[in-house]
């Protein structure tokens, strides 16, 4: 008998325009001890699993049929009451992001002590002395005495080593980990990946995690289900279901998985559902405005940039504080080069990116951009007819309350390059190029999924046709077989426009697949700056091998 | 995918109006019942004021149509002298209750319309500039409201419409007394508005397709009207609904007290003014009926107000 039984489980959302089924007819077993990996990409109903589980489904979804049981005891049926007594003390639940799930007003230890007093029959002292117990057990440091301290005295990874420590200290029998270590950098989340391994280990405790990072579901699982739309698509032990996948969504998402170990020329799309997009780079290159120049020289020069951030302010500046964000960076960027900039969460990066985009004034240092000074410099108009950016977040990029062809048409029309007509034809033909229909451009943003959206960002960076691109971490809000797709496009817009880009993110493998060069920052200073393949294969700086060390090494996953 | 909702008559409507109609916002309507009926008695006591010279029984401005032999005429009954009957009664003059509501109405709307229109041009353009410039330009103007909202809305409308009066020429007083009511309620009412749409633009300014028209090179008064504007409006809706009520109650207010609208161009407030001093004598209507129009006027907008908040951001309630 599984510890956790999950049969034919379908969870229903109705919705104005009809019932939604979020969850269908899944069925999932855990074992004690084991981690249970559910992968899949956003809106394949992996959190609604876990919520269905914890009675935390949110209206008006609801279980339409299935059972949910508890080392044989149906739990799917229960009222209110009783699930609220089973939530906590039997199943517990670590979420996504720890800078919410503490209290930011109670310590430490005041949480701890009243989940463990809420669950179990102890004293106040015996509850105190428990945890600092379970303190210990996640690796808090002197934790007799940092219990007594405020979530917001901790770093990010510390908090969610909390989280975990409260999760665990009412002895539940199953954990479901929703994303654990998707708000954490790399080197945090291997430690607290680890710990998840150990303690489910130690404590037979049956973990679900759930994740769209196929690394964290390499490195960490023991048996994984694979979700599409709703059904459990694939089951089967990690190595079964990485290395010989047999549905053919789990193989098109796996082969759109970042290689951490070689470059590959292009990311094979192996399309599923439909989703398949044609980017068409041949019609956008013979359009393409050809510039002639010196291929020696570099386009771009920045050296010792600075930037300071002002900490604490004061009327006396000697009184003043400021943090250095930035600290004295210097880089060149041949023509046609991609050059990547990789580091942790506040290691200044974006704030670099921000400066060479002219949206932060600098503190110090140059920026030369095809032999011309633009730092600081009063008219930027002619640098900035010939830069243009990629961002993050395809659904904060574009303003929800223009229509698609006013937002790809907007940097075109201010620069005064294109009017009337002629940027009509140019933003249909745009969006023809990247993969969507003319008639895209009569719609809002809201209507699009968010790899459309990224396409739709692209479109727009490139209405003005650019020297110079920068990508700020253009693909880590995006799922992976999206993610594959657009740097597929990233790829064929260096190679058949000679497109130059800095291109920035936290992600190794994507870093390796993109870049020629890459810079490595830490704390506002790049520590090594060296060619892709050298740096991956033979770090110089013990940072730099760090980091390495915590990329997910994908052991086991099918070689596409 | 979406299945449209087509009936036969609304498949002759205009593309835009269809889909306005067939948009959640309307859909969510549909299943309120409150909110509809609050839209419903709002709706028909804005269209009466709106047509009231139509559908008046009688035109109280008109002094020809006064007859103080008509004076105190109980409701529906005929009056002892000249044996004209008045729906809702008459009031001293001799006036038809039912008509001066219907007029005076005209005068709370118009005020209560203009006083949040003026305090939601200046609460916006303050907000706006206040959350995008940041620094002192914030301060100075957040300040400003802080000190502001530290006095009763009422009274600094009352110390405006009071230094207007003093400061204006008498033979003025009356024609602009309206104006100068819109005046002191809105610059008593901005702040909200200037509080929430700062709020507001401090997230939106910090989002990537504010940096991307930044990037470009785009003017901050562009980038503010065109971009940032747009997307801090849904808030301001539903504070300019729960606004109205309130403008409508502050003018009535200060009607009553004697400083707002002139006996010549009675109020709902006015009325009411008029009425209490007979209301102990016997002539009940002449103050129940309009304190009842008020009551149906603020509350149908107070309930529509707080039925948008809840539709349009379900984190507030």
């Amino acid at each position: 008998m599984a510890l956790l039984d999950i049969e034919n489980l379908t969870v229903k959302f109705p919705t104005r325009t009809g019932v939604f089924v979020a969850v269908d007819q899944a069925n999932l077993s855990i074992e004690p001890g084991q981690i249970h990996g559910l992968v899949g990409e956003s809106g394949a109903g992996k959190s609604t699993i876990g919520a269905a589980i914890m009675g935390l489904l949110e209206k008006p979804g609801y279980i339409s049929g299935g059972t949910i049981s508890l080392k044989g005891k149906s739990i799917s049926g229960l009222d209110k009451a009783s699930l609220q007594a089973l939530r906590g003390k039997q199943i517990s639940m670590i979420f996504q992001d720890p800078l919410t799930s503490l209290n930011p007003l109670l310590t430490v230890g005041d949480q701890l002590v009243e989940t463990i007093q809420a669950h179990l029959d102890l004293t106040s002292g015996q509850a105190q002395q428990r945890a600092i117990e379970y303190l210990e057990l996640v690796r808090i440091p002197e934790p007799e005495v940092r219990i007594d301290q405020f979530p917001h005295q901790f770093s990010g990874g510390m908090r969610q080593r909390i989280v975990i420590a409260l999760a665990l200290c009412s002895e539940p029998d199953v954990i479901i980990a929703d994303e654990p270590t998707t708000a954490l950098d790399v080197s945090i989340q291997a430690q607290i990946l680890s710990l998840i391994k150990e303690l489910a280990r130690d404590k037979q405790v049956g973990v679900i995690l759930i994740t769209h990072d196929m690394g964290v579901i390499a490195d960490t699982t023991d048996v994984v289900s694979v979700m599409y739309q709703g059904k459990v698509v694939e089951t089967g032990t990690t190595a079964q279901v990485l290395g010989e996948p047999n549905h053919a969504y789990t193989q098109s998402l796996i082969s759109a998985v970042p290689r951490p170990d070689e470059k590959m020329h292009r990311f094979p799309l192996v399309s599923y559902g439909g989703r398949s997009h044609e980017f068409n780079i041949e019609s956008l290159a013979t359009s393409w405005k050809k510039v002639d120049i010196d291929p020696e020289k570099p386009l771009f020069e920045v050296s010792n940039l600075t930037k300071r951030f002002l900490k604490k302010s004061a009327l006396l500046p000697s009184k003043q504080t400021f943090s250095t964000a930035v600290d004295g960076v210097s880089f060149n960027i041949q023509q046609g080069e991609v050059f990547g900039i990789v580091g942790e969460s506040g290691s200044g990066k974006s704030t670099l990116a921000r400066m060479i985009a002219g949206l932060y004034p600098t503190d110090g240092g140059h920026i030369v951009f095809d032999g011309q000074d633009i730092t600081n410099a009063k008219d930027l108009s002619d640098y900035r007819r010939q830069i243009q950016m990629i961002f993050q977040d395809p659904y904060s990029s574009l303003n929800p309350r223009m229509r698609i062809d006013a937002i790809i048409g907007e940097p075109a029309k201010h620069h005064k390059l294109l009017s009337g007509k002629a940027l009509q034809h140019r933003v249909d033909e745009l969006l023809e190029q990247v993969g969507l229909s003319a008639a895209a451009g009569k719609k809002y943003p809201h209507e699009f999924s968010g790899g459309q959206r990224q396409r739709i960002s692209i479109a727009r960076a490139l209405a003005t046709q650019p020297r110079f691109l920068i990508c700020d971490e253009p693909t880590s809000a995006l799922d992976v077989s999206i993610q594959a797709q657009i740097l597929n496009i990233l790829k064929d817009l260096q190679e058949h426009l000679n497109l130059t880009m800095l291109f920035i993110s936290h992600d190794l493998p994507v870093i390796r697949q993109m870049c020629d060069r890459v810079g490595v920052m830490q704390n506002g200073i790049m520590v090594e700056q060296r060619e892709t393949e050298a740096l991956f294969t033979n770090p110089q700086r013990a940072y730099t091998q760090e980091l390495l060390s915590f990329m997910p090494t994908l052991r086991g996953i099918k070689s596409a | 995918m979406l299945t449209r909702f087509c009936s036969k008559w609304s498949c002759l409507l205009p593309e835009r109006i269809r889909t306005a109609l067939d948009s959640d916002f309307m859909w969510r309507l549909s299943r309120s019942p409150v909110a509809i009926v609050s839209f419903v008695v709002f709706a028909l006591l804005v269209l009466s004021a709106v047509f009231a010279p139509w559908i008046a029984p009688f035109n109280p401005y008109d002094p020809a149509s006064l007859d103080l032999m008509n004076g105190f005429t109980p409701p529906a009954t005929a009056n002892d002298f000249t044996g004209q009957r008045f729906l809702l009664g008459s009031d001293d003059q001799g006036r038809d209750v039912l008509s001066t509501i219907l007029y005076g109405m005209r005068i709370s709307l118009f005020v209560g319309f203009s006083a949040v229109l003026f305090a939601m041009v200046l609460g916006i353009s303050l907000g706006l500039i206040a959350g995008y410039l940041g620094g002192w330009v914030d301060t100075v103007i957040m300040r400003i409201a802080d000190v502001q909202l530290t006095f009763p809305s009422i009274l600094v409308a009352m110390l405006i419409f009071g230094i207007a009066k003093g400061v204006m020429p008498a033979e003025y007083r009356d024609q602009m007394a309206i104006w100068v009511l819109i005046i002191s309620i809105g610059l008593s009412d901005w702040v909200q508005f200037a509080r929430v749409v700062r709020g507001a633009t401090l997230v939106e300014k910090g989002r990537e397709y504010v940096m991307a028209a930044q990037l470009i090179g785009q003017p901050t008064p562009i980038i503010m009207w065109r971009h940032i504007l747009p997307n801090v409006l849904s808030p301001v809706l539903v504070i300019a609904t729960i606004s109205l009520a309130l403008a409508i109650i502050a003018e009535a207010t200060l009607s009553f007290l004697g400083v707002g609208a002139p006996p010549t161009q009675p109020s709902l407030g006015t009325l009411i003014r008029i009425g209490q001093s007979f209301m102990f004598s016997g002539e009940w209507w002449i103050l129940l009926f309009p304190a009842c129009t008020l009551l149906a006027l603020a509350f149908s907008v107070n309930l529509l107000g707080d039925w948008l908040r809840d539709t349009l951001n379900p984190k507030l309630r």
